[in-house]
């Protein structure tokens, strides 16, 4: 297998506060493939962005507190000088934001701060710089980029932003791209588009894409691989085929559970995954989800289940339950109608 | 096949397995226990409260170290010092060795920073003063943090033709560069013959009356906060809670006093001590033009006016009141800061 | 545009209307109050009440008052003062230039030294620099600005006069540019600095607060992400938009001053600016004065608040009319 892109490896970032060291991120390690999308679902709290602010060396708290490695193409990003890291931020691996409102300077032109970009890495002349960023706002969908160029942020509609937002981020031609929840500020509608836009740059550009979500619905259709991830610590991995028709972990089927489903014949009660995500200070003995899952049982107190693989190639996951045990459970309790497409 | 029903295996909690969960807190404990962390805020409270304690004492400094009464003059007075008797007030001495010269700071009980021009023991004058500009800088404080609450609820709840004038009406008010009001207003009430003092209703108010001084800063602070609290009533009217409250049926008397006025009160509360230091700078200088607290009252600010004359022959007479302003308003600022952080604490300190 | 400098036009009439209106009847019409009888000095005659009254038109009707002192003051530009005898129009304009001499300089020390303080306070968070900065701040608005002014006479002029530190302080008061532009200078050096003292520990905290709450944007976090170097994330996105709200400060607390409120420093250091003019007519009731003072003042604020609307529309593209 050639070498992944992106490789992490034991990750551990914590956050000093006033009520104690608070784990946010409880020893990850995934990777990352070159030109592959891989999602990473979870809910609010459960690690997702801080890991990926970690890869980019973004989080600037004072009070944190990394261990673990992150490789990119063989180099400890960790390691780096912050000259070298600014080098690879921007140019090697990119990052749009949840809220493209927000995430956009509201000063400058759409136009001034993609050259911005584009100046600090290549050497370009002004007029090289505009052809360039004109050539990126049309690659995103954006109409009339010759005259859009030149406007501000807040005079373009939120899916509109969010694409200027991609155009900005794969200027200099990244190898990964990292969205984090890049559609959950926007309409449904809006979504798809975005998603869909996503998919193709994959196709144009090669780039990897880290899409950062706590909506499984959105990495159904463009995602190869998904990770879970609960209170820190990846709770299932696998391929898209093997999360959507063979999940093992009582999570991933609440996650499941929860998508409102149109195509049903029938329409059914959502359901929904009871209690709170646990503190992340003080850590609950034995499996951190066990307080919240209806199929808890006495060894999931006592014993913190690992991340190994039960069923089959690259299909991880962490919970005590045997595979029949699961996939009876499972099909009692998600979906009959799931169980039969299996 | 059952649904997913998660009532029916509901897990029961013990108490070691509650070791996992979130405790919850309420925003003012929350704030509470922040500003008790804060050791330079409690500090600054600290030195603010021992100053108002401080000159609440000046009758027993006056009465049992200094043995002098501060507001009577004493030109041709004795002491004992080192054993030798000295005038108050000598003839030719000090630096230009001109005419009269008050005695300089003698660093014990009596005169401990010296005499003024009148030669009255300054340092206990300096302890009344701080009464009277403690008193006028808290109380015009509080007037105008209330009016200004009133007014902006009312204005910002009931909105329309009301908002319309009451904001106009700030306008106004805070069109008139703030010291020319001041100045205008106090200038107004004071400049009165001695024969007709101020008469309202059936009060007769004396013109070395604090309360005018109080009343006039009161007055001209009151846009200065009328605008953030307005602001905030209006957008806490469209929040959601509010409208909340309306669809359960609450009348809006109850809205304005449950669901308004905690969040407003938390915005004066900060605002607060700022606006104390703000009206006491404010008090001294409109005492130091001879507008503010009029004799026989005094203030840290007429003090500062009384050793105008005596600035290069008596220094101390004009530093001692200044310094206590400082350290006053310098308390409340950092006191003032460290509450606004307590409750909104957005910077990320470095921890251990 | 257009429409913009004449809605200002507008409000700045309308503005000066109702303030010289309400400036009127707080001096004439405050129960109690008698100008005449303050004019007149100690124990005045009835006689001699009368004829002040008389002779300043006092005893006609409001508003023909007022049209009186409106028209001497616009259109014959002849209003007198009630207590110098003099023409009131050239005592003001007299009196601007030292105060726009004091204004100016210490705007730009004030300026630049509260952008420097607030951006080292917020580059250096985290190390000791960042409180003891701040606490240099706060003592700066803490103290009145009168009690320094006098300290700072207090050495400069008496103390260390005659040490090379100081002696070259001219006495207190005010030498035209025009006529010696050195003493001017020098005399101009510690007000300067005394004004400035008080406003470098306003902005330089309010620049420090703005600094550190547009750190936490997200936009900020893009321009990181963007691979550009951390000082030109902090001058051009951080600093930028902070800048916006320094502004426009600025210019409503430039704008007060210039229009009379430096007063507190004329005092202290002699100047005869137009702060100590209002002053001293206000003392004195001396009602011509003191109106078109008002209306000087006005017109200041009113103008600055047009420029810093327009300054801000400038800087920030948010707010102006597509």
């Amino acid at each position: 297998m050639a070498e992944p892109l992106l490789e992490v490896r034991d990750l551990k970032v914590s956050f000093r506060t006033e009520d104690g060291i608070v784990h946010a991120v409880d020893g990850i390690s995934f990777t990352v493939a070159e030109g592959e999308v891989v999602g990473i679902v979870g809910e609010s709290g459960s690690g997702k962005s801080v890991t990926m602010m970690s890869v980019m060396r973004l989080i600037t708290d004072p009070n944190v507190i990394y261990q673990g490695e992150i490789l990119y193409k063989g180099r400890d990003l960790m390691a780096l000088s912050r000259d070298a890291m600014r080098k690879v931020r921007g140019e090697e691996i990119s990052m749009i934001f949840q809220d493209p409102m927000t995430s956009l300077n509201p000063v400058y032109t759409v136009g001034w701060q993609i050259e911005e970009q584009l100046k600090e890495h290549y050497e370009l002349t002004k007029g090289q710089a505009r052809r360039r960023a004109t050539e990126l706002l049309a690659q995103v969908g954006i109409p009339r980029p010759e005259q859009r160029i030149d406007d501000y942020p807040h005079q373009f509609s939120g899916g509109m932003r969010q694409r200027v937002m991609i155009a900005l981020a794969l200027s200099c031609n990244p190898d990964l791209l990292i969205a984090d929840e890049p559609t959950t500020a926007l309409d449904v509608t809006i979504q798809a588009q975005i998603l869909e836009l996503i998919k193709n740059l994959k196709r144009d550009f090669g780039s990897a894409v880290t899409l950062i979500t706590h909506d499984l619905g959105v990495v159904a259709d463009i995602a190869d691989r998904i990770l879970v991830m609960y209170a820190g610590r990846i709770v299932e991995e696998g391929s898209k085929e093997q999360i959507f028709y063979d999940p093992q972990h009582p999570y991933t089927w609440g996650l499941l559970g929860s998508i409102a489903r149109l195509d049903r014949p029938k329409a059914r009660r959502l359901t929904a995954i009871a209690g709170q995500p646990p503190s992340l200070i003080n850590r609950p003995q034995g499996c951190s989800f066990r307080p919240r899952c209806p199929q808890a049982f006495d060894r999931c107190r006592v014993e913190d289940p690992h991340l190994t693989s039960k069923v089959g190639e690259g299909h991880l996951d962490a919970c005590h339950l045997s595979v029949e045990d699961k996939r009876t459970r499972r099909d009692a309790t998600i979906n009959p109608e799931l169980a039969e497409t299996a | 096949m059952t649904v997913f029903e998660p009532e029916a295996e509901a897990i029961v909690l013990d108490a070691e397995e509650a070791r996992g969960e979130i405790v919850g807190r309420s925003p003012w404990e929350l704030a509470s226990r922040r500003l008790l962390r804060n050791k330079l805020a409690l500090a600054a409270l600290a030195l603010f409260l021992l100053i108002v304690a401080v000159s609440l004492a000046a009758p027993l400094y006056a009465h049992h170290v200094s043995h002098t009464d501060p507001f009577a003059s004493n030109i041709s007075g004795t002491i004992q010092l080192n054993g030798k008797t000295v005038q108050v007030i000598q003839q030719g001495g000090g630096k230009l060795g001109l005419g009269e010269t008050p005695i300089g700071p003698t660093w014990q009980g009596q005169y401990f920073i010296g005499a003024d021009a009148q030669g009255r023991d300054v340092a206990a004058r300096v302890l009344y003063g701080g009464r009277a500009s403690l008193f006028i800088g808290v109380g015009s404080a509080l007037l105008a943090c209330f009016i200004a609450m009133v007014m902006a609820l009312v204005a910002g709840y009931v909105g329309g033709a009301t908002d319309f004038a009451l904001s106009r009406l700030m306008d106004l008010i805070w069109a008139f560069p703030l010291y020319l009001l001041a100045i205008s207003l106090a200038t107004v009430l004071l400049a009165r013959p001695s024969d007709k003092p101020l008469k309202i209703g059936f009060i007769t108010v004396q013109p070395s009356s604090l309360w005018i001084p109080l009343v006039i800063i009161g007055l001209v602070y009151v846009p200065y906060v009328y605008r953030p609290i307005r602001g905030q009533v209006l957008s806490l009217r469209e929040k959601e809670f509010v409208e909340a409250a309306i669809a359960q049926g609450a009348g809006s008397l109850r809205i304005v006093f449950r669901e308004v006025l905690p969040n407003v009160l938390s915005t004066v509360i900060v605002l607060l001590p700022l606006m104390i230091a703000t009206t006491i700078l404010t008090e001294s200088a409109l005492s130091y033009l001879s507008i503010g607290v009029q004799p026989p009252k005094a203030s840290w600010g007429t003090i500062i006016q009384d050793g105008q004359s005596l600035l290069y022959t008596r220094p101390w007479v004009a530093i001692a009141p200044g310094i206590m302003i400082v350290l006053t308003v310098l308390a409340l600022n950092v006191f003032g800061d460290g509450l606004r952080d307590a409750l909104d604490p957005r910077s990320k300190v470095r921890m251990k | 545009m257009l429409t913009f400098v004449v809605r200002r036009l507008l409000g700045l009439v309308a503005v000066m209307f109702v303030l010289s209106i309400l400036v009127f009847l707080i001096f004439f019409e405050t129960p109690g109050v008698d100008p005449a009888r303050l004019m007149a000095g100690r124990n005045p005659s009835p006689q001699t009440i009368a004829n002040i009254r008389h002779e300043f038109g006092l005893d006609r009707p409001l508003p023909v008052r007022y049209a009186l002192m409106m028209k001497r003051m616009f259109i014959t530009r002849d209003l007198i003062s009630y207590g110098s005898h003099t023409k009131v129009i050239p005592e003001i304009l007299h009196a601007t230039p030292v105060t726009l001499s004091l204004v100016f300089g210490a705007a730009i020390i004030w300026v630049v030294f509260s952008i420097a303080l607030g951006l080292a306070a917020a580059v250096l968070r985290g190390t000791i620099w960042d409180p003891l900065l701040m606490v240099l701040a706060l003592i700066g608005i803490s103290m009145p600005v009168f009690w320094l002014g006098e300290i700072v006479n207090l050495f400069t002029q008496s103390r260390w006069h005659n040490s090379f530190l100081f002696s070259w302080v001219p006495p207190l008061g005010y030498t035209p540019l025009t006529q010696d532009p050195v003493t001017w200078f020098e005399g101009l050096v510690f007000p300067w600095l005394t004004l400035s003292v008080l406003y470098v520990g306003f902005y330089a905290r309010v620049l420090r607060a703005n600094l550190i709450e547009t750190e936490n944007e997200d936009y900020v976090r893009t321009a990181r992400a963007k691979g550009i170097s951390e000082r030109r994330v902090l001058v051009k996105h951080n600093l930028r938009t902070s800048m916006i709200t320094f502004v426009s400060l600025f210019g409503l607390d430039f704008g007060i001053l210039v229009a009379g409120g430096a007063l507190l420093t004329e005092v202290v250091f002699g100047l005869p600016g137009v702060g100590l003019l209002t002053y001293n007519s206000l003392t004195s009731l001396d009602l011509p004065v003191i109106m078109a003072t008002v209306i000087y003042g006005a017109f200041f604020i009113t103008l600055a608040s047009a420029l810093v609307d327009l300054l801000y529309a400038w800087l920030d593209p948010r707010v102006r009319p597509t």
